[in-house]
């Protein structure tokens, strides 16, 4: 096969057993890679009612047919399995060697089944697979397990793994690969960790044969300048990294702050890109085939919180800085490291912790409940303390480990959570970009902004530029950009090539790539059958209508100061419409129509 | 004037495309061990060095190839290689401090960097300008400027 590698890998930790069989090219034409195969390979073969960390849950880790590539910015994986944070399906990518290795070794999908019975590692070298004891890298650390493993493999393997947080099943945990990148959000590391599975290396030699060498690397060419002269594509990314979003996030009035009470932080400089460049920033660093560079390297030298590695991103950046009511970059960066090196989402992560601090301010969680820690808005101490007791559960870290959603309730106050299906918003305000708030309520992975990213036109101007804060046209995006997102994720893309880049490009490179003919409309339409088959398995899970809502703070609450003061999110409102044009009945329901033409019926 | 390909560790990124360029520009398909560049990346510090042959003035690949396949053109800079009288002894390998000159076993033969005829496939497809086809008596202008520029502003300064 041309662009796919034709081989699916199967293990069973239960028995040991490793099998292998064939991609079925119609799959592969019909769902791609990566997303879209792994969610058909996971949902064909498990029960969607799953416990989501008992033996009976599968984990795929899938490679798109651009890993391996020079596709722009096209060398990531995707992790599907059901999460155990939300209940709903997971899909989590990450870019950096990892995927693109597991392709060369021959694989379309790695498919992990069952439990070991105590702590293993897979070691993968093209045909040549084992399951390996892993006792004495439990407890380790990611740059540890990484370091060890390799030494016991090969020194230039790619590994991905689980840190602490995985091994105790912390509901956001995240799967770390080259140390630092991390398919990070839905839980997908406790899924791991609840498999006794602690790590994966590859070493891969093997080809990705394109069919149309000539027109392949034209599309590349057309779509890497394209990049290069898009403002935030080529120049803005690099130069500050996502975290540039602060301060104009800021300046709309949407930076979510003191876990979404205002959304406006006065100090937001202070933790913004331009700060992070100047102060701890060592240099750009770019995922493998990537043309943008978005990586941070990072060292703090104050004392307190020193340390080196990566990040933080926008999303942490926020988390632990404005929704905690935190500017101090130093113990930001450093809680993000910890997430890293313990492998955590920084996003629930932070955003647990300012729910946290808000039951705190409310009087609903004590000084008793903390364990004498003040958890009052504002304290980086807090950060980095509260990062390492739920990395390791301990103290007020085991109840905080289970996320905000199950924090706030067993405190009797569930609308202190600042979640969707479980879990935590992310860094735009809904109520100040409405389009944005339908993506968080309707994504398939509950509170989400990646999947549908209406913020490069709501705010960022690009393709074009939408009022924030009005409704109109907004369903109709964010369907749109769910659909693309699906595609670019299958393919193996980042969505940071949409930079720059249009579905005609990946249409175009997808086609000369495996010689079957995208067209536009096709490759959307890809994304659509994913995004549709996705929603399928959580209506199986128990998910309904009620369920693509935000929370009451989001629709009741006016933003209280700055420059989208007064605004209410119309998720309500804006719902009808979106599932309209998803061709779903009134209660969300896919109609037969559509999955017919979807080819999903 | 002969051109040279300057790396500049200090701007790579470590995203490959170099390695990914190589490929391509040989093979028309992407498979790792058929490039003749290779990035290495130390993750904990993160930092990333591209590495290939620098065609050596006093190539020592070229002196323990028994055959010739390892040569030099009369006033050329290039050392070129030739499968044909290849005999395939590796002896290059060992010779080469650098580690630049490697043995494939899928083509059977020595891969090293042949600037892609003069016109590198890296160059043109790393995004950071880590990579430099440049006359070899400018090669490190740039890094000598961005030094000089410290004592500009010592002296500034003062």
């Amino acid at each position: 096969m041309y662009g796919w590698s034709g081989t699916i890998l199967r293990v069973n930790l239960t028995t040991g057993a490793v099998s292998r069989q064939a991609t079925d090219p119609k799959v592969a034409a019909l769902f791609l890679g990566a997303r879209g195969l792994g969610d058909k390979l996971y949902t064909d073969e498990v029960d969607p009612k799953v416990d989501p960390l008992s033996p009976e849950n599968n984990i795929v880790f899938a490679p798109g047919p651009f890993s391996g590539t020079f596709a722009p910015s096209g060398g990531r994986y995707h992790v599907v399995t059901k999460g155990p944070l939300t209940g709903a399906i997971a899909g989590s990518n990450a870019g950096g060697s990892f995927g693109p290795e597991l392709h060369y070794a021959g694989y379309d999908a790695l498919i992990i089944e069952g439990k070991a019975s105590n702590p293993v590692y897979l070691w993968i070298k093209d045909d040549q697979v084992e399951i390996r004891d892993a006792s004495h890298l439990w407890g380790k650390w990611v740059p540890d397990t990484t370091d060890l493993v390799r030494t016991e493999t090969d020194a230039e393997a790619k590994v991905a793994c689980i840190g602490p947080a995985g091994e105790k099943q912390v509901l956001f945990a995240a799967i770390m690969n080259d140390m630092h990148r991390a398919a990070g959000r839905g839980g997908v590391g406790a899924v791991m960790g609840s498999k006794n599975l602690k790590a994966i290396a590859v070493v891969g030699t093997k080809s990705i044969k394109v069919v149309d060498t000539k027109s392949f690397e034209g599309a590349v060419l057309k779509g890497r300048k394209l990049l290069k002269e898009h403002p935030v594509g080529g120049a803005g990314l690099k130069a500050y990294g996502t975290d540039v979003l602060i301060n104009i996030l800021n300046e709309s009035g949407a930076l979510p702050t003191r876990n979404f009470r205002e959304s406006y932080f006065a100090t937001a400089d202070k933790i913004g890109g331009e700060s992070l460049s100047a102060n701890v920033l060592v240099r750009p660093k770019g995922c493998f085939s990537c043309v943008i560079s978005c990586g941070r390297v990072t060292r703090v030298t104050n004392p307190k919180y020193a340390g080196e590695g990566e990040g933080p991103e926008y999303e942490a950046s926020w988390a632990y800085g404005a929704d905690c009511g935190i500017d101090n970059l130093d113990a930001v960066t450093k809680s993000n490291m910890l997430c890293n090196e313990m492998g955590m989402d920084p996003i629930s992560l932070g955003a647990t912790i300012a729910c946290a601090m808000d039951l705190y301010e409310a009087g609903i969680v004590t000084l008793k409940d903390s364990g004498g820690l003040d958890l009052s808005f504002g304290n980086p101490d807090t950060i980095v303390d509260l990062t390492r007791k739920i990395g390791l559960r301990e103290g007020i870290g085991d109840q905080l480990a289970l996320g905000s959603y199950r924090f706030a309730s067993s405190h009797g106050h569930p609308e202190y959570s600042m979640t969707v299906k479980k879990q935590e918003m992310p860094a735009y305000d809904p109520r100040g970009v409405q389009g944005i708030g339908l993506e968080y309520a309707t994504c398939n992975r509950g509170g989400c902004h990646v999947k549908g990213y209406t913020i490069a036109v709501e705010v960022l101007g690009s393709p074009t530029k939408l009022d924030p804060r009005v409704t109109k046209d907004k369903p109709f995006y964010v369907k749109l950009f769910q659909d693309l997102t699906a595609a670019i994720d299958a393919s193996g893309g980042c969505i940071f090539g949409t930079f720059g880049m249009s579905g005609d490009n990946y249409a175009e490179m997808l086609t000369a790539l495996t010689g079957i003919t995208y067209s536009t409309d096709d490759y959307l339409k890809a994304g659509e059958r994913i995004w549709n088959l996705e929603r399928l398995f959580n209506l199986k899970a128990g998910f309904t209508a009620k369920d693509d809502t935000l929370p009451e703070r989001m629709l009741k609450e006016p933003i209280k100061s700055g420059p989208a003061k007064g605004e209410v999110s119309h998720v309500p409102e804006m719902l009808p419409e979106y599932y309209k044009l998803r061709g779903w009945d009134a209660k969300g329901v896919p109609t037969k129509e559509r999955l017919q033409q979807l080819q999903l019926a | 004037m002969a051109k040279v390909l300057m790396i500049h560790p200090d701007r790579c990124t470590g995203c490959n495309n170099c390695t990914l360029a190589c490929e391509f520009r040989h093979e028309g398909q992407f498979r790792p061990t058929a490039t003749r560049v290779h990035v290495f990346s130390w993750e904990r510090e993160g930092f990333s060095v591209p590495m290939m042959c620098q065609q050596c003035d006093s190539a020592s690949c070229m002196k323990v190839c028994p055959t010739g396949a390892l040569h030099r053109a009369k006033g050329t800079t290039l050392v070129e290689y030739s499968r044909a009288t290849c005999i395939g002894c590796r002896m290059c390998t060992i010779a080469c401090p650098f580690g630049n000159a490697v043995y494939d076993s899928v083509t059977e033969s020595i891969l090293k960097c042949d600037t892609c005829g003069g016109d590198p496939a890296c160059v043109q497809y790393c995004p950071s300008q880590a990579l430099e086809f440049v006359d070899d008596n400018i090669s490190t202008r740039s890094r000598k400027k961005v030094f000089a520029s410290k004592f500009k502003t010592a002296f500034e300064g003062a």
